[in-house]
Formats: C-alpha cells, sequence, structure tokens
C-alpha cells in the first residue's frame, strides 16, 4: 500500500472530503458576503450573528411552533432575511454616503449586540438540534463513514451556489444588479426602482447566512457564539477569493475549507491559523485576491 | 461657640476611632471577594455569573459582615486570556483592595493569576482551573485548589474506562495548558495499569468541527478516545462522534472533564452511558439538594461543581477570617489549614501542604433518558472515591511547599 508523507491514502480521502463538508459552510457565508459587497460596498459584520439567528430561528420554530428542519430551511431564512430588510431600512441606508468604514463600524456594533442579547438568555454552551431523520445515519464509502447529513451539507450548499452565481451573472435581474453597481443613476434613469434593489439584495445576502445557519443546526449545538467563531475565518476567505466576486467566493470557501482538512492531519495545531497565513501571502502577491479585479 | 464646635468635632473623631476599632483588623474595613472567571466565553456556563452567586450564598451566611466590616463581591471577566486574568487580578489587588480572588477556570489563566497573587501575599482560591501544576511545581502558601483537578479525573474516569477493558487510548486534547495536564496525568495513570496510548492529537481551544479529529483517532484503532478538553469543546466532540458513528462501531468515549451543564446541553440521547468524575452532584444528599435549589431560585439553573466550590472556599475563608480575627493573609491561610472544611459540598476535607484541598470525588454514569425524572436528573452515582485516593500525595506533586 503507498502511502502519501506517511499517511495512507484512505485517511487522506477521507479528510478531503471532510474539508469539503467544512467547504460548504465557508462557501455559502462569504458567498453572501461577497453578494452584499459586490452590490451595496458594505462589509457586512453581522454575517455570523445573522447565520447565528439562521440556527436559533430553526430551533425555536421547532422547540415552540413544533416546525420540523424541512421548513426550517425555508421559513428560518426567510425570516433572518426579512430582519436583515429591516436593518437596511431603518440603519444601513443612511450610511451609504459615507466611507465604507461607517458601515463596518455598524454591523460590528449590531453583530456584538445580537450575540449578547442570545448569550444572555440562552447562555453559552448551546442548544441541542437533532439531525432530521430522513437523513440519519451514514454510507460507509470503504475510506470513512459518511454521514447521511454531511453528505446533504455538500449538496444543499453547492446547488445554493450555483443558483446564485447563475442568477447574478446569467440572468436579466442579475445584469440589472450589476449595472446598479457599476452606475447607479443611470440604471435608475431607465426606470429600475434601484434603493429596492439594493434593499433586497442585503435580504437576500442575510438568507444565505440564515440559510447556512439552518444547515449547521444538526452538525454544532446551537450556541450564540458560533457565528463570532466562524466570521473571521469567513472574511479571510472573501479577501482571498477577491472582495465581491462571486464565483471567487465560491471556489475559496471549498478550496479552503480542503486546505484546512488536509492541515489537521499533518499540523492539527495550526488548523485555525493556515487560512490566515494563505491570506497574508495572497495579499502580498495578489492584493485584489486570487478572482478579484483592481479597481 | 467656636469652642463648642471644636468639642463636637472631638466627639465625632473619638465615635468614629471606635467604631472603627471593632473591625481594625480588617484592612479597608472591608472584606472584598474579587470572582474572577468566564463571563462571557465556552466556560461561562460552567462557572461565569453562577460563580459569583455562590459566593454571594456564602456571604450571605455570614449575614454580609464581619465584624462590622462588610463583605464585597466584585466580578471579573477574563475572557480565557491569562494576560487579561492577571491584569484584571494586579488591578484588584494593587489599587482595589480586593481581599481575595476566587474561581478562575481556564489553568492558564489560573497560573498566570497564581504568580501575581504569592507575589502580593494574597489568597487565591480555585475552583474552576484543572492543572495539577497548581498544587505542584507553581504551587503557592496563598493558593488553594479547591474542587477538582486532572489527577482526580484521571484517577476516576480514567481508572474506571481501563477497568471496562479500554486498555489503548487515543487523547483528543485542547492545545493549551489545561489539556496538556488533563492528558499528562491520564496517560500516566493508564500506562501505570499497564494500558497504551495509540496516539494524540492537539486541537485549538473552541474548535467547533472535531470530524477530521475523530477520524484519526477511529483510525488509530484505539479502544477508547479520551476527550482531554471542557465546555464546548467536549459537547460538539460528543456530538460529532455519534454522528460519524463512532461509539456505534465499538470504540467508546470518555469526557475526562464533562459538567452538569455539559450533559445538560447535549441532552441525555447523547450523553447516556457516559463515564464522569465529579467533585459536587446536587441530587447527592438532602443538604446538596436543599443549596442547589436555592442556588437555581437565585440563577435558574443547578450548580455546576465549580459553582459549589466556590461557595465551599469563600465560606471557608470567611469562616477564617472571622476566627482569626483578621483578614491578613498569613494568618487567614494559616487558619485555613487548621480547620476541616465541613460543609454541603465537603465533609472533613483537608488542605494539604501543598494547598490541595482533598474531599470524596464522585464516579458518575449518565443516565438514559428513560432512566431520567426531569431536568436536571442525569447522573447515578457508581461510586466514592475517598479523599486520599482521588488526589496526588502532595510527596508526588513536585511542590516547593512540600518538604
Amino acid at each position: 500500500m503507498f502511502e502519501l508523507l506517511g499517511v495512507p491514502p484512505q485517511v487522506l480521502f477521507g479528510q478531503l472530503l471532510l474539508g469539503l463538508i467544512n467547504g460548504s459552510f465557508y462557501a455559502l457565508l462569504s458567498l453572501g458576503l461577497a453578494v452584499i459587497f459586490g452590490m451595496l460596498n458594505v462589509i457586512n459584520f453581522a454575517h455570523g450573528a445573522q447565520y447565528m439567528l439562521g440556527a436559533f430561528a430553526a430551533y425555536l420554530l421547532g422547540q415552540y411552533a413544533g416546525i420540523g428542519y424541512w421548513w426550517s430551511l425555508l421559513l428560518a431564512p426567510l425570516a433572518v432575511g426579512a430582519f436583515g430588510i429591516v436593518l437596511e431600512k431603518t440603519m444601513l441606508s443612511r450610511l451609504y454616503k459615507l466611507d465604507h468604514l461607517y458601515g463596518l463600524l455598524l454591523t460590528f456594533g449590531l453583530a456584538l449586540i445580537i450575540e449578547g442579547v442570545f448569550r444572555q438568555v440562552y447562555g453559552v454552551s448551546g442548544q441541542p438540534y437533532p439531525i432530521p431523520a430522513l437523513l440519519q445515519g451514514g454510507q460507509n464509502l470503504g475510506f470513512m463513514f459518511l454521514p447521511n447529513y454531511r453528505g446533504w451539507v455538500i449538496v444543499a450548499s453547492l446547488l445554493i451556489c450555483l443558483a446564485t452565481w447563475y442568477a447574478i451573472e446569467r440572468t436579466r435581474l442579475g445584469a440589472y444588479l450589476r449595472a446598479a453597481t457599476e452606475n447607479p443613476v443611470l440604471v435608475q434613469a431607465f426606470g429600475i426602482n434601484v434603493p429596492v434593489m439594493i434593499t433586497l439584495t442585503y435580504g437576500f445576502g442575510v438568507a444565505l447566512a440564515g440559510f447556512a445557519g439552518v444547515l449547521a443546526a444538526p452538525i454544532y449545538q446551537v450556541n450564540p457564539l458560533m457565528g463570532s467563531n466562524l466570521i473571521i475565518v469567513v472574511f479571510a476567505v472573501v479577501v482571498i477569493g477577491g472582495m465581491g466576486s462571486i464565483l471567487g467566493a465560491i471556489l475559496t470557501g471549498f478550496g479552503l475549507g480542503i486546505l484546512e482538512g488536509l492541515t489537521k492531519v499533518f499540523y492539527p495545531e495550526a488548523s485555525n491559523i493556515v487560512i490566515f497565513v494563505v491570506m497574508a501571502i495572497v495579499l502580498l502577491i495578489k492584493p485584489a485576491g486570487l478572482f478579484g479585479r483592481e479597481r | 461657640m467656636l469652642k463648642t464646635f471644636l468639642l463636637a468635632g472631638t466627639a465625632i473623631a473619638i465615635g468614629a476611632g471606635a467604631a472603627g476599632s471593632a473591625s481594625a483588623q480588617i484592612s479597608n474595613d472591608a472584606v472584598r471577594i474579587g470572582v474572577l472567571n468566564d463571563r462571557s466565553g465556552i466556560y461561562a456556563d460552567l462557572s461565569g455569573e453562577g460563580s459569583a452567586v455562590a459566593a454571594r450564598m456564602a456571604a450571605e451566611e455570614f449575614g454580609g459582615n464581619i465584624a462590622g466590616a462588610p463583605i464585597e463581591i466584585v466580578v471579573g471577566d477574563h475572557q480565557n486570556k491569562a494576560d487579561i486574568a492577571a491584569n484584571t487580578a494586579r488591578q484588584w489587588v494593587d489599587t482595589d483592595n480586593v481581599d481575595v480572588v476566587a474561581d478562575v477556570p481556564n489553568s492558564a489563566a489560573a497560573l498566570a493569576v497564581q504568580e501575581i497573587m504569592r507575589d502580593r501575599k494574597h489568597i487565591l482560591l480555585m475552583s474552576g482551573p484543572g492543572s495539577t501544576d497548581l498544587t505542584g511545581k507553581a504551587c503557592s502558601p496563598y493558593g488553594f485548589h479547591w474542587t477538582y483537578d486532572n489527577y482526580a479525573m484521571a484517577a476516576g474516569t480514567g481508572r474506571a474506562m481501563y477497568e471496562q477493558g479500554n486498555e489503548k487510548w487515543f487523547f483528543l486534547t485542547a492545545d493549551y495548558a489545561f489539556g496538556h495536564s488533563l492528558e499528562n496525568e491520564t496517560t500516566k495513570m493508564v500506562q501505570s495499569l499497564g494500558g497504551e496510548v495509540a496516539g494524540t492529537v492537539r486541537h485549538p481551544l473552541g474548535t467547533a468541527d472535531f470530524s477530521s479529529f475523530l477520524l484519526q483517532a477511529q483510525g488509530s484503532g484505539a479502544d477508547v478516545i479520551g476527550l482531554a478538553n471542557a465546555g464546548s469543546d467536549t459537547t460538539n466532540a460528543i456530538k460529532q462522534a455519534s454522528e460519524f458513528g463512532i461509539t456505534q462501531a465499538g470504540q467508546n468515549l470518555a469526557g475526562l472533564l464533562l459538567f452538569i451543564t455539559d450533559v445538560h446541553a447535549l441532552g441525555l440521547e447523547a450523553a447516556q452511558d457516559l463515564m464522569l468524575t465529579t467533585g459536587f452532584y446536587w441530587d447527592r444528599d438532602d443538604a446538596t439538594r436543599e443549596w442547589s435549589a436555592k442556588f437555581e431560585s437565585l440563577h435558574g439553573s443547578k450548580p455546576t461543581m465549580v459553582h459549589a466550590g466556590v461557595y465551599s472556599a469563600v465560606r471557608h475563608y470567611l469562616q477564617a477570617v472571622k476566627d482569626a480575627g483578621t483578614d491578613d493573609a498569613d494568618a487567614v491561610s494559616a487558619k485555613m489549614r487548621e480547620m476541616p472544611v465541613n460543609d454541603m459540598f465537603a465533609s472533613d476535607g483537608k488542605i494539604l501542604p501543598n494547598g490541595r484541598m482533598v474531599h470524596d470525588m464522585y464516579l458518575a454514569r449518565v443516565k438514559k433518558p428513560s432512566e431520567s425524572q426531569g431536568p436536571w436528573d442525569y447522573y447515578e452515582i457508581v461510586s466514592t472515591m475517598p479523599a486520599d485516593q482521588a488526589f496526588l500525595a502532595p510527596a508526588d506533586s513536585g511542590c516547593a511547599l512540600v518538604n
């Protein structure tokens, strides 16, 4: 049996697959960030908190309304997206004329407040959320045991990522959106309601975070801190992929998940910094990110 | 007129002097207790505000004052960072007249605070941290380690798992002082019994995804995966081990440090049949039930062993201050060492020369959902480990205070 750097191939395949699963979350979250940054020029620091809200929405729907996982997968992102729209309408929209930094500060403050409220009410140990009956159990792939639910996470994430990419890059609505970011005044002159479009885009980006939160709920504890643990990594992913690049966010998300998975085999102590090392290198060599355009 | 005024002034001054003398031996006319722990991060539920509640309950038993000097509780959040812990303790002692610091979970933080308190000659009552170094090479004449330590966890859970036939171990270790110490103690215990260690992975504190590490553990062919971590690291690892079919495939899990709040968060379905070692369980006897009911009415959850330990340590400290008639650290530590610890937490607990408070520990099994009568009815106490077996003998601790 051949070995690669002292690691048997079964172990390596297993870790690659696990990396892909973690990458699914990175891709979904960085996609939302990229959409928001690309269209609104807002660095949405509340993304982690909105991801956590998605998980909590699923938990609360199950706890108080008896609504199961599948309906939550639809309803929780809608609820979180609606919450995002309220934030955009009441607060964020006032800051567009100012520097990016103000949007960042506002969303960062909102994230701290939202997380603080949930921590106060629910503590930090987290709430359990069961895996839906349909996806319990797993498949023996020979080189590893793949829980059905994790397989579903990859499929769901890929579907949503591709659909989003298609909608923005290949449809008429997407073309309006892209045009509105280039020149909002001109697009408005053609009779398109740009402010409403921007509001809906923010709502959609936030709903993506909520969707990722529902996907994560059965794997991790539903925990007020779950977003703040992830958000910094996701920002690094967006920076590496290129701020605002849709395809860059998706590919980098999956790619870095795999890289992180490999690090966990060869040098686990470094697994939480490897992404930042890559970020530093990318910033040195290609400051606009792997898929970004220099402005 | 002026004369009368001056006289009256003198009378007031004399009166104040007389009142002051009643608590002349209490510095700054107050006994100030600083509860320093994680109030917002992954250890906030097992220590956090609950530890402050426990300290207040102890203060209340003394009527809120000692010889007329009020007992004040202040709190601080060290955010699991050793430097923040050290700075807070330094500020409390140097400028805020705090007499004693309590709790300090996170061994890295506790080791930093221990140095400051030794230097400043102030008492430190540790309930949250686990490292045996705190009563070993980093021991202090003013440092008391109260609730549990990693040796006790190894002697309890480690030995019990070995005796159930788990000879080959794989460790998932939190990569900081506490995890290293817990892994080290358990390794020594397992090897002394004739077992072996198949491998170790060290993960960063606060890891969300354990699947990669669990797969490595599975590949090692070990009988049991020892979780040398705590809080949400442990609960995430247990939850994901069940998801990846690790336990179903015949490998066992040993939560080397498991708190009742962890079991509560996991739910009995995921946590059932785990073995654990604890210094306290609320449903052990009438005294623990009564105290815990009061704690629950104030805090909203049953106490962890860390909460109960903070209560016991603070109560013992206050009793020593009262009996010694002073809050001088040398006199109070001497008094604390002299008196046995008798309260709802410990019976006939003793403080050893290295600062270790030894008391009975309990080996428990997490109940199945069908066995539980309701919320917080989680443990079945399997056996009691007598104090002299549960903790390391001072002579073996490596503490310089022991001759």
